[in-house]
């Protein structure tokens, strides 16, 4: 095995492959996805329809007309459910590209430029680390408009300090290697360096990442959501919760309202968990088992011994 | 032949250089102290001590990259008369690699391994040359891996696809990438099998005599500097302790450190000799011995050896050793 621990992406998805809880995240995932994406098509209403509903109408039990029930305006959950993933996905992916990017390059920078600027980068994350994300994120938001871009903003620019020490940690070790010194040898300045040469070897680590933060992402919106500081004009899981909660589904017995949001959010935190572990293994298959280990030895052995020399005694060997 | 490139003013001139490691509670550490040597044009000069010696300090000096601890305290690195140690940050990069470039040892961490080896290549080539031609560049990437034996074809592959004598041959086709005048080639042959490191020495030598390049060999092995080699250049624990051709350091060496050194090394007449260890173990840089800093291994010692240390006796015109041995033999102090 003369392959890379870091190199090759074909690698990459044949460890992946082998790795069933990986392919079940990223099955999970796609579906979301798919989900998100076609839900015009999916839904059995439109979820903007101005609807003229009766006092019958609210919290009714599923039906073949309503799967999933209706809300506490009389809407269609199963269309909500499926649209809710819009929001949640969106949140989740732009939230977690904003996260990674600053954690990505405040790691980068850090670990690479040391020194003084390494010192204050490094304790800026932190202050950050150390502030309670959710109750400033409440604050910001109340102060704000709460609107789906500042939701995203917020998240993405409170939730980067994790990426920053993993990218600023792995830049240390990555940057003591011959290479650097090489390229530096040639002439190369920082900027050059960090980005031709440093910058591969960090991103399938931050590949890891992002997935992992997509959740966490996805989760802040959901409890913002629910505490009542999502987007009036969009409907998310979070705010379907909100709304079951706070009138009266509880009280009114409609499991149906409050479900399927509920199943929505850990089905995708889930699969961004799973997924997430799946490539940190396949990236790094130090992880999953030594490279030393009895049973890896044993397997490549038997692929390699010879084939017994009497014919009569190859069993089904042509 | 030696003194008769003497004559000419020297490409490389390194005089009384001094650097320091610099630890701030403690003092600092004397990684290099006094070193005086030159370099013709076409000159192939051995850089030979053991580990922790300043063989590789003295390398990095030359290309201004000690890291951080590192401090140049006095002396001074002339390339053709430009003084390098005055030089702003901008005018050292664009001189690194088109004047002075570097053969790494260990060649597989040298190189990126998530990018092609042609791609490292135009690397220098598009740092210090105004080649954006793409096939312009190709094209010389490809005849520099045809200069050291490797078909151009390879030129898309990566680092771990190649074998460790490939691997070597390519980190000096980048060496060669923008036709440096000098090439520091950093223990080129450590890691390789013996046909290997031949191979690599034999094509060493032959770049050498096609291209007129200066060659500073750093390395730990004798008889690697006495394939190569004009002069050589011994160093013990940051100090120079014998300097004179080839052929002197092998026959007459006047500096223990050097016939212990020689001793230590197999001789192919005598097959059934032991060798030579040379007891103790190297100098530690924050605790040096007073006066010379070989007396605590040396088989010579006297009196005076713990008083000072020796500064460089001209044992010849064109041999200096550090060693009051050699001062009966010589006129005064060289240096």
């Amino acid at each position: 095995m003369m392959e890379q621990a870091t190199g090759g992406y074909r690698g990459v998805w044949r460890r992946l492959r082998r790795n069933p809880m990986g392919m079940i995240g990223l099955a999970m995932l796609v579906t979301a996805i798919g989900v998100a994406l076609l839900a015009p098509w999916l839904s059995p209403y439109d979820p903007n329809a101005i609807i003229r509903v009766t006092i019958l109408d609210i919290y009714q039990s599923p039906s073949p007309a309503h799967w999933l029930g209706t809300d506490d305006a009389g809407r269609d959950v199963l269309t909500n459910f499926l649209y809710g993933a819009r929001v949640s996905l969106t949140v989740g992916f732009f939230a977690s590209f904003i996260a990674v990017s600053i954690g990505g390059l405040l790691g980068l920078s850090a670990g690479f430029l040391g020194g003084r600027t390494e010192g204050v980068l490094m304790r800026f994350t932190d202050i950050m680390l150390v502030i309670p994300d959710l109750p400033l994120a409440v604050v910001i938001v109340a102060l704000t408009k709460p609107s789906l871009t500042n939701i995203i903003l917020v998240i993405g620019l409170l939730g980067w300090t994790g990426t920053a020490r993993l990218v600023r940690a792995q830049t240390m070790s990555v940057k003591q290697r011959k290479f650097v010194l090489r390229a530096r040898a040639v002439g190369a300045g920082n900027r050059y360096i960090m980005h031709r040469h440093i910058f591969p070897l960090v991103l399938p680590l931050m590949v890891v990442n992002t997935v992992l933060v997509i959740s966490l992402a996805i989760l802040n919106e959901s409890t913002l959501s629910f505490l009542g500081l999502g987007d009036p004009a969009t409907l998310s899981w979070g705010q379907m919760l909100n709304y079951a909660f706070t009138r009266g589904a509880m009280s009114a017995g409609a499991w149906w309202a409050l479900i399927p949001p509920g199943f929505g959010i850990v089905w995708v935190v889930l699969a961004c968990t799973l997924l997430g572990q799946g490539l940190e293994q396949a990236l790094n298959p130090r992880l999953l088992t030594h490279h030393l280990a009895a049973d890896r030895t044993l397997t490549s052995h038997r692929r390699l011994q010879p084939a017994p020399t009497s014919e009569g005694a190859t069993p089904g060997n042509r | 032949m030696p003194h008769a490139i003497l004559d000419r003013p020297p490409l490389l001139e390194v005089s009384h250089l001094d650097v320091d490691y610099v630890d701030p509670p403690h003092p600092p550490a004397a990684a290099l102290r006094g070193i005086t040597f030159t370099l013709q044009r076409g000159e192939a000069l051995g850089i030979v001590g053991e580990s922790g010696c300043g063989k590789s300090t003295l390398m990095l000096t030359l290309l201004r990259l000690l890291p951080a601890a590192g401090r140049i305290v006095a002396g001074s690195v002339r390339l053709d008369g430009v003084e390098l140690l005055d030089l702003d940050a901008r005018a050292m990069a664009a001189l690194r690699w088109k004047r002075i470039a570097m053969i790494f040892q260990g060649a597989m961490n040298a190189l990126n391994p998530v990018r092609t080896v042609g791609e490292q290549i135009a690397e220098a080539i598009r740092r210090h040359e105004d080649v954006t031609n793409r096939r312009a560049l190709d094209r010389r990437v490809s005849e520099l891996l045809d200069l050291v034996g490797i078909a151009a074809s390879r030129r898309e592959q990566y680092p771990f696809q190649y074998s460790g004598g490939m691997r070597q041959r390519a980190m000096i086709a980048m060496a060669l990438a923008c036709s440096p005048d000098i090439v520091i080639a950093d223990e080129p042959t450590t890691a390789l099998d013996v046909m290997i490191q031949a191979q690599i020495l034999q094509l060493l030598a032959d770049l050498r005599r096609q291209l007129q390049l200066s060659i500073l060999l750093v390395t730990h092995d004798l008889g690697i500097v006495a394939e190569l080699c004009d002069r050589v250049l011994v160093m013990y624990g940051g100090v120079m302790a014998e300097y004179a051709d080839a052929d002197t350091i092998y026959n007459g060496a006047a500096h223990p450190y050097t016939q212990a050194l020689l001793q230590a090394f197999p001789d192919p007449t005598q097959p059934a000799q032991k060798l030579a260890a040379i007891p103790g173990a190297p100098p530690r840089l924050t605790d040096l011995p007073p006066g010379c800093r070989f007396t605590p291994r040396c088989p010579h010692v006297f009196a005076r050896c713990h008083t000072a240390q020796p500064p460089l006796y001209a044992v010849t015109p064109a041999h200096q050793a550090s060693c009051f041995r050699a001062e009966t033999t010589s006129g005064g102090a060289h240096a």
